[in-house]
């Protein structure tokens, strides 16, 4: 504790970044993108949020999809720096596109 | 005095390990002292406790900085913390994991492992993603350091396990039977 | 029977055995497992009491100021904020002289905010005119909670009192206890007699009236007076509790006392380090001894006279800050000297605020300035374990 400001203010916003919360994670879920539809049902339920919706033309292409239709939509992905580990994507996912393993680190 | 440091995730039950452990050094007629350490709660993030076991009444309320042994419940948390930060020289580290003791390349103390995880699951305590182990533990605890007997330790899980106190008791009892000493 | 129990655990088991009858508490961290505990013990009929779930801690003693009137047995918890939002209606409890026991789960103020231990919230409640007892561990917080309703309830009291244990050093900490039994704690307190007056319809009275200047003074002397009466009835209730149940309990313990030239001052948890500490002294040939204070009000001003008068040096070691002054305690016990001939140097050591850690390396920095006071001047008000630079840069000093 080097920094003290005066009221304990804190002036960085969004500095809560910095606490990476997936360390607190036992069980990791894990994206099959074969099975998935792309549907953002985990990406509307994650509660921290950390999953991540990416809208590039690239990643929508060159990810493996379910159907080929399916690559004109978003793609979702994990991100492990804060995803908690609660299992509730794996829990939602209307197709079990997401397997929930234990972590090996 | 023998100090004693619990390594768990929140939720999983450190607390209750090191709670039964002061329980039950106080039936084999020890005095004890159980805490956690004082931090706001939050399931899944690396949570600590501690036991204090004495044959003289225990007035000290610092915090222990140089366990004498740590009980560690969830194997994934040495890649985030040292558990054997301030541990003594020689001292005692249980380990819930599926390894062997010289597979985890500790040198300097004196490392016991019991699959903790599987005994729990065994005996249907918690569910399969979310085992629960604080109670088998003990049992390897009371095996590597000795200095609470084991039937203790059963006595102090059937009064005091939240729920299924006697699969609780035989999971500590298995692990006893299990655990693989390093030394 | 020994019982393994956390503090918050003997606030509840207190209320217990001393059969309280009614408990309106609002839950705040750390106290919040004692009105747990309790609806537990009702819940599972071990405990015939009302529970009174309030929407704040300023419900919470409005409605034990409402039972207590009534001629009921009343206890309740609280901590920090919580006993920070009373403070207006603590005045009315005294003042009402109701026998209220509250339980503290001694804990720091925000901002910034903060669960941990520190005494600020009930040292900051001092001249509210509550009695006030701090624990050193679970088996006193115990015993002091059934004694509180005992004086409390002196006919020459009557005067509510706060029963403090430190924020999860004792509150969330298990440890083995003696438990009395039912029988021995009825035996000892007797049945509960309330005020000559109380809330009944059948005998209508007004409580809470109008006090004016007239009158006012006369009210608050009263109060100041079985302030005085209660130094009486706390000696007479420790000595009959002590023949009773063999715990010794005084407003003030010394401890090696007799012969030290530097003597510590504590209250709460922190003594049991300390004594440690001073086992480790003691060993070193240093003349060293400490009081503890279990009762902080009605301050014990003759037994600290009597305990501290041949020390040369009085280490005031506490977890409160006035601002602006110093510790309320060194601030008290300086007073207390004020008019004798004879009297120790005080220096006052501000340790463990807001949770920090109290240990050995914190003890011997308090050692070496009080050490160092016996053969020259010091700082009155010593700050230890602070971080200073980092704070001086923050407001601007170099």
């Amino acid at each position: 504790m080097e920094l003290i400001t005066r009221g304990a203010v804190i002036t960085e916003p969004g500095n809560a970044v910095e606490n990476k919360t997936g360390s607190w994670r036992v069980f990791k879920p894990v994206i099959n993108y074969e099975k998935c539809i792309r549907c953002m049902i985990c990406w509307q339920y994650c509660p921290e949020p950390a999953i991540l919706k990416l809208e590039d033309e690239k990643t929508k292409k060159e990810t493996p999809a379910a159907k080929d239709a399916l690559k004109k939509l978003p793609v979702v992905q994990i991100d492990y720096d804060y995803c908690k580990g609660c299992g509730i994507c794996a829990n939602e996912c209307p197709v079990k596109a997401i397997d929930f393993v234990m972590e090996e680190r | 005095m023998y100090e004693v440091r619990f390594h768990g995730r929140g939720g999983q039950g450190a607390v209750t390990a090191a709670n039964i452990l002061a329980i039950a050094a106080v039936k084999q007629g020890f005095y004890s002292q159980s805490f956690p350490y004082f931090g706001v709660e939050r399931r899944g993030a690396p949570v600590q406790a501690f036991t204090r076991i004495d044959d003289k009444r225990i007035d000290l309320r610092m915090n222990v900085y140089e366990p004498d042994a740590v009980v560690v419940l969830d194997p994934t948390l040495m890649s985030v913390i040292d558990v054997t930060q301030g541990l003594k020289e020689g001292g005692i580290i249980i380990i819930n994991t599926a390894k062997k003791p010289e597979e985890l390349g500790f040198s300097g103390y004196k490392v016991a492992t019991v699959n903790a995880t599987e005994i729990a699951i065994e005996h249907r305590l918690g569910s399969q993603a979310a085992p629960i182990v604080n109670t088998a533990i003990l049992g390897a605890y009371s095996k590597a350091v000795g200095n609470v007997k084991i039937e203790h330790v059963l006595e102090a899980i059937r009064e005091n396990a939240p729920a299924k106190k006697e699969e609780n008791a035989k999971a500590a009892e298995a692990a006893y039977e299990k655990t693989v000493l390093g030394w | 029977m020994k019982a393994m129990i956390r503090g918050n655990e003997s606030i509840a088991y207190a209320f217990k055995l001393a059969r309280v009858q009614v408990v309106p508490a609002y839950p705040i961290t750390p106290s919040t497992l004692v009105p747990e505990k309790i609806s537990e013990f009702i819940a599972n009929g071990e405990m015939k009491a009302e529970f009174v779930p309030v929407e704040s801690e300023h419900s919470a003693i409005s409605a034990a100021i409402g039972a207590s009137a009534r001629g009921v047995r009343v206890g309740t918890a609280t901590a920090s904020q919580g006993l920070a939002l009373m403070h207006e209606v603590l005045f009315i409890a005294s003042g009402m002289r109701l026998p209220i026991v509250m339980g503290i789960g001694n804990r720091a103020l925000s901002a910034p905010i903060n669960i941990w231990c520190d005494h600020q919230d009930s040292m900051s409640q001092r001249d509210t005119g509550w009695m006030q007892f701090y624990g050193e561990n679970n088996q006193e917080g115990l015993d002091l909670g059934i004694m509180a309703f005992k004086i409390a309830e002196d006919k020459r009291v009557l005067l509510p009192a706060m029963v403090g244990l430190d924020a999860f050093v004792l509150t969330h900490t298990v440890e083995p206890v003696d438990m009395p039994e039912q029988s021995e704690v009825d035996d000892f307190l007797g049945e509960f007699k309330p005020n000559y007056v109380t809330l009944d319809p059948n005998k209508p009275a007004t409580l809470g009236s109008f006090g004016f200047p007239e009158h006012y003074t006369e009210f608050r002397f009263a109060q100041w007076v079985a302030m005085e009466q209660a130094k009486k009835v706390i000696d007479e209730v420790f000595e009959e509790f002590e023949k009773k149940f063999g715990r010794k309990y005084r407003k003030v313990m010394p401890e090696h006392t007799e012969d030290a030239d530097i003597i510590f001052v504590t209250m709460g948890s922190m003594s049991g380090t300390m004594r440690e500490y001073i086992k480790k002294l003691r060993a070193q040939g240093k003349k060293v001894g400490m009081v503890k204070i279990t009762v902080f009000r009605p301050f014990p001003k003759e037994e600290l006279i009597e305990a501290l008068q041949n020390a040369k040096v009085v280490a005031v070691v506490e977890r409160n800050i006035s601002m602006g002054f110093a510790g309320a305690v060194y601030g008290e016990l300086a007073a207390t000297f004020a008019n004798k001939s004879k009297k120790p140097k005080f220096v006052d050591f501000i340790v463990g605020l807001g949770g920090r850690d109290i240990t050995f390396n914190t003890l011997e920095s308090v050692y070496k300035v009080a050490e160092k006071a016996l053969t020259q001047d010091v700082d009155d008000v010593n700050w230890i374990d602070v971080n200073k630079e980092a704070v001086y840069k923050s407001e601007g000093l170099q």
